[in-house]
């Protein structure tokens, strides 16, 4: 059983089916006692990082997530649901983040070709700056997943597992021990992304 | 680098897609759910879904079919068609759209844009702009090209994207159905205009006319089509192919399924 947190951000249709679609059972939960007994965590996101770290917080669900993941369990994070699992945020401001991942949030758009597009839209390959992680066994380097974000996570260190080319290097997903977190949608990444979530369930 | 889109469009009424579908794969031509699945098969990078029904009893055949789309296909998906409130807003994206596109409601109430994108993000709101050259001048068309709106185009995009559109399909009513290659000169001024992602829409006739919008506007991120793709004109597999052969960023495609 598969917890799927819910801390009233973001829209879960799609990751619930893509998950029950590789025929992993899924609960959508904020119930601590259901996410204690749940396999696996994943964390999900989309919209601000600020508003997401204060509801995380005050649902108690930080707490949680920590205390699971310190347990040894996998736990996944998705787009803004990634970049919780980082220290700080400076995405209108300065936020905590989790601290589960060393690194911290910062505007695409420091870092980027001033003529490229902001928000980074659409499909980019990924690639592997060490060894593959054993999060990418059913995909290969070079694959497409899809990207949907202003911001991006740096400063992660060795925990960068995968990186994006969009003018300059981007992390797409970063991993430590049992905590993975992916920037892209493996829920919208067509058989990548399903695979990557196979993958992710297998752990 | 990111990779150049490329958008089947699927007309739905009261739950089933229209304008002639011919494969010969698909058992049933017109279930948007199957027709989804090939196309996500072959290689296509998201899908629009475009409702053009009228009555309430077709919205509510329209949504379920969403939600069974979305459950089975997993690609971002995008709905237009009758979308006027934020309440359709909400009502298309509960069944699994990633994005949604306005087109006459934002015409009848601008604030639509600042709203939905106030709520859902940017990347959320797609505008969608009917255009046509009228006395030498790019116009807005409402009401499926029926109405002549009077507003110059490209300022009208310009205002969209500040008030949150973050995506634009800009729908040629002269190339349109003449299957004759995208509107190049159309695409360029508005690729001009904006720094949010532009999709191209109306004119294609064969695989060369995705090539050539590729080569001729490079800031230009999708191509759309409904008929080409539809009547199997233009099989998306092997586009993607030509694609890459030809040096424009592209997603391979995989075979259709059998």
């Amino acid at each position: 059983m598969l917890a799927l947190i819910d801390y009233g951000v973001g829209n879960l249709f799609s990751l619930k089916s893509s998950l029950a679609s590789i025929g992993e059972e899924v609960t959508v939960t904020s119930d601590r006692e259901e996410i204690a007994a749940a396999d696996r965590l994943i964390l999900p996101g989309v919209g601000a990082f600020g508003d997401a770290a204060a509801k995380l917080s005050s649902t108690g669900m930080a707490e949680v997530v920590r205390s699971e993941a310190a347990r040894g369990k996998p736990v996944m994070g998705i787009c803004l649901g990634m970049q919780l699992l980082l220290e700080k945020s400076y995405e209108y401001g300065e936020h905590e983040g989790l601290g589960l991942i060393p690194g911290s949030v910062r505007p695409i758009a420091d870092v980027i070709p001033k003529d490229l597009k902001i928000p980074h839209i659409g499909w980019n390959r990924l690639a592997f700056p060490g060894e593959k992680d054993r999060l990418f066994r059913y995909i290969e380097e070079g694959d497409h997943v899809y990207f949907v974000h202003s911001f991006y996570a740096t400063e992660c260190g060795e925990s960068t597992i995968a990186v994006t080319d969009y003018g300059a290097p981007l992390t797409a997903a970063v991993g430590k021990g049992n905590v993975y977190g992916c920037q892209f949608h493996p829920e919208k990444s067509g058989e990548v992304g399903l695979s990557i979530l196979r993958a992710f369930c297998e752990l | 680098m990111i990779t150049k889109r490329i958008i089947p469009c699927l007309d739905v009424k009261d739950g089933r897609v229209v304008k002639g579908v011919n494969f010969k794969d698909l058992n049933d031509v017109s279930s948007p759910v199957e027709l989804a699945r090939f196309y996500s098969g072959c290689g296509a990078d998201e899908l629009v879904f475009y409702d053009i029904t009228a009555s309430v009893e077709g919205r509510k055949l329209f949504t379920d079919i969403l939600c069974e789309t979305a459950a089975s296909v997993f690609i971002p998906l995008t709905v237009g068609g009758g979308i006027n409130t934020v309440e359709d807003f909400d009502r298309v994206l509960k069944c699994g759209a990633d994005k949604v596109s306005v087109n006459s409601g934002a015409i009848r109430n601008p604030g639509l844009i600042d709203e939905a994108a106030k709520l859902y993000g940017d990347q959320c709101v797609v505008l969608s702009a009917d255009i046509a050259r009228v006395d030498g001048q790019f116009q807005v068309f409402a009401r499926g090209g029926r109405e002549n709106t009077g507003m110059e185009a490209i300022s009208w995009i310009k205002e969209c994207v500040e008030r949150g559109a973050g995506e634009i399909v800009v729908n040629s009513i002269d190339t349109d159905g003449v299957k004759k290659g995208f509107d190049i000169e159309m695409l360029r001024a508005v690729c001009d205009a904006v720094r949010v992602p532009v999709i191209a829409s109306g004119g294609a006739g064969c695989l060369e006319d995705f090539l050539d919008l590729f080569d001729q506007v490079p800031d230009i991120d999708a191509g759309l089509a409904a008929s080409v793709f539809h009547f199997g004109e233009v099989s998306i597999a092997e586009l993607k192919e030509r694609m890459i052969e030809h040096g424009i960023p592209a997603r391979p495609g995989r075979e259709a399924e059998e």
